[in-house]
């Protein structure tokens, strides 16, 4: 296997090509302005945040009864209901339902949490075929890479890159990039695997405990399609997903499609509560380190996420990265706070690939402290040796010159010495700095020599 | 009202211009200021890094360096935030926490503690201000574009009496510059990426200088137009602010 590269080699990378970095942050910055204009049409849109959140704490606060409640209400209404503690058993549980029906095709709608529990690459060694019914989610597959985006799967591609994929894959035209025409190849394709599949899965966006339903939210239909044509409807869920009360989708729904598109609303928002006469209607609700998460206190409100990709959107080093360089299923700055509770080592890199800027934790619809929980996250892994020794003693060397007035006028003096005499010494390629930015220019003196020479004590010698 | 000049490491090493400007702006202002000459680093470096364990000396200089003041006055709205939430000490936290109350970025000290409405100084240039992230969202110095919520901008106000000064209107009002700390050299090729497009917006409003509250971020915008060999300068707010007649 390829070793992963770090965040910061990943996105390297993905700036030897600039006018594509440009045109990937041009593109997700249109849709953070959408979701500006849609946002700020709302007066109590603020309130509607602190009430998603509120509702969310109350949630994470209560999880357990408020599962039991779902479970017992989603039974009462005739679905199966499963649950994963982790993503094996619940690829588990998902094949031993098509080895029931006796069927080696699904299709599949978009759900972040299949991609965490990596099921098509699990179904794909049992010999079964996954197809994904999302048009981003089908384009990357095709290409065999993972979603870059949670809600923008493709975001990475231009049309050239889509029409040359269908050109392989789907026989259209080379070289022909209209996107309706495209997008027509795509519709026949689907269409198809809409009729012939026995077995459909879908995410979950809302599980709604009082009344065991729950809400896919899409603008293509294709979950819809799917699971109606099917005979066997599997539906999984991160535990997180629950909320109380149906009339809490009131304020789900107003912030989720704003938030992610600029929407008022997904164009399909389905509930599902039962399954049709003669059909089977299952429910997968999934730990996989939720609950570990859920113990971290400094991290739990991290499982408030809706995932609707506001901030991937707002975020200025995901923007300029792409979301593949974050080698994780969900990637920008929700990403990084999530993934170190899966894999610490594999995670490391991730809270560091943030200036903290913090515009993301003031997108949240739900209100997560993100950037505080990138800094959170950056001690843990230190503390917990996920750091190079190099690092640590850079930074043990750092906190004794700046913890100590003698010692940091003295190294002050000797660097700007040092700049002023011999800049080759600090001004050349093993300085990550000097690669693309000039040093500043070092200064004759300090503001604290100034300061001694000008400063009121030195003038007035009683003062201090 | 005595007041504590709090000026960052690098100001001190290589800016300290800026640190004479806030010194002297404070001053006609009617305040007596003191420069605590023992003072060192905020800590902000560690901590950011993951290593805030290893800034407890920093914490300790800090706590004894300035615990005698009314108020504690920084021309960074990054150290200023670093200290605001971060500042410990485990043996007084009493007066940890009193020093994390009297700290303050030099324009919200300005605006919200002298009252001092605007400055009439003298600065005949066009102007895009850079609004550092962390003076922004963590001090609120000026209202985020992420809230649906009133516009305001305490360094915005502050420079409205300044004759001459044209402030534009950049594109992407508050898009971070990309300096982060040490994650402009450990994420050297998204950090310089994100400068390059932040000048570019500031260039397609022909601007003459490119002014903020904090000199972290202008001084890795100003790397990157002298590698440019850009005419475009930067300058720390406080020394705009000092033209005051």
């Amino acid at each position: 296997m390829l070793k992963v590269k770090v965040h910061s080699e990943a996105s390297a990378d993905f700036n030897k090509d600039i006018p594509r970095v440009d045109w990937h942050d041009e593109t997700l910055w249109f849709v953070r302005e959408k979701r500006d204009k849609a946002v700020f049409q709302i007066p109590e849109w603020e309130l509607l945040r602190e009430t998603a959140s509120q509702i969310k704490n109350n949630v994470l606060a209560n999880i357990h009864d408020y599962l039991i409640q779902f479970e017992s209400n989603a039974k009462a209404n005739g679905v199966i209901v499963h649950w994963a503690a982790d993503a094996e058993e619940h690829n588990k549980i998902v094949h031993a339902i098509m080895q029931r029906q006796g069927v080696k095709q699904m299709v599949k709608s978009k759900s972040m949490l299949t991609e965490e529990c990596h099921l098509n690459e699990y179904l794909a060694e049992k010999g079964i075929e996954v197809i994904d019914s999302d048009l981003g989610e089908r384009i990357v597959q095709f290409r065999k890479e993972p979603p870059s985006h949670i809600v923008l799967p493709a975001i990475h591609l231009k049309k050239e890159d889509v029409s040359e994929t269908f050109h392989e894959h789907l026989g259209t035209e080379k070289g022909n990039n209209d996107p309706q025409y495209l997008t027509e190849a795509a519709r026949l394709h689907l269409r198809d695997t809409f009729l012939t599949r026995k077995v459909a899965l879908t995410g979950v966006n809302f599980a709604v405990a009082e009344t065991g339903e729950f809400v896919v939210c899409t603008n293509e239909g294709n979950a819809d399609m799917g699971v109606h044509l099917a005979d066997v409807h599997i539906a999984s869920m991160g535990f997180e997903k629950i909320i109380p009360q149906r009339n809490h989708l009131g304020v789900f729904l107003r912030l989720l499609a704003r938030s992610a598109t600029g929407q008022p609303i997904t164009t399909f928002s389905s509930h599902f509560s039962k399954p049709r006469v003669g059909k089977e209607m299952h429910i997968i609700i999934v730990d996989n380190g939720r609950s570990t998460q859920l113990g971290r206190d400094d991290f739990r409100n991290s499982l408030k996420c809706i995932r609707c990709g506001a901030c991937m959107n707002t975020c200025p080093v995901y923007r300029r990265s792409g979301g593949h360089s974050y080698h994780n299923a969900v990637a920008g700055p929700i990403g990084s706070i999530l993934a170190p509770n899966l894999d610490m080592s594999k995670n490391a890199d991730l809270p560091f690939a943030s200036t903290l800027c913090g515009s993301c934790t003031n997108v949240c619809p739900v209100k997560i402290d993100i950037h505080d929980q990138l800094y959170k996250w950056r001690q843990v892994l230190v503390k917990e040796g996920h750091t190079s020794i190099g690092k640590t003693l850079a930074m043990n060397g750092m906190a004794t010159v700046l913890s100590k007035p003698m010692v940091f006028d003295l190294a002050g003096k000797a660097g700007r010495f040092i700049m002023e005499k011999i800049p080759s010494l600090i001004s050349n390629d093993l300085n990550s700095w000097y690669k693309q930015r000039e040093m500043p220019a070092p200064p004759e003196e300090s503001f604290r020599e100034w300061y001694s020479k000008n400063g009121k004590e030195s003038k007035s010698q009683n003062n201090g | 009202m005595r007041i504590g000049l709090f000026i960052p490491c690098y100001v001190d090493q290589f800016y300290p211009k800026v640190g004479i400007a806030t010194y002297e702006l404070l001053q006609k202002l009617g305040c007596e200021v003191y420069f605590p000459s023992a003072q060192t680093c905020c800590g902000q470096p560690m901590a950011n890094s993951g290593y805030e364990y290893l800034s407890k000396g920093c914490d300790a200089n800090f706590i004894a360096n300035f615990a005698k003041y009314d108020y504690i006055v920084c021309p960074s709205g990054s150290c200023v935030l670093h200290i605001k939430d971060h500042l410990h000490d485990e043996k007084n936290e009493a007066l940890a926490s009193q020093i994390r109350e009297r700290v303050f970025e030099l324009t919200e000290f300005l605006t919200d503690i002298l009252k001092v409405e605007t400055i009439e100084g003298n600065f005949p240039h066009r102007v895009g201000m850079h609004i550092s992230c962390h003076g922004q969202r963590g001090l609120k110095l000026s209202q985020m574009s992420e809230l649906n919520a009133p516009y305001f901008s305490k360094p915005e106000q502050l420079l409205k009496g300044i004759k001459g000064l044209e402030l534009v209107s950049l594109s992407r009002k508050d898009e971070c510059c990309g300096f982060g700390g040490t994650f402009c050299v450990t994420e050297e090729a998204i950090s310089v990426k994100m400068g390059q497009d932040r000048i570019k917006d500031h260039e397609e409003h022909n601007v003459d200088y490119i002014t903020g509250f904090d000199m972290s971020c202008l001084m890795h915008l100003e790397g990157i137009l002298k590698r440019q060999k850009s005419p475009i300068k930067t300058i720390h707010i406080a020394e705009i602010l000092n033209t005051i007649c």
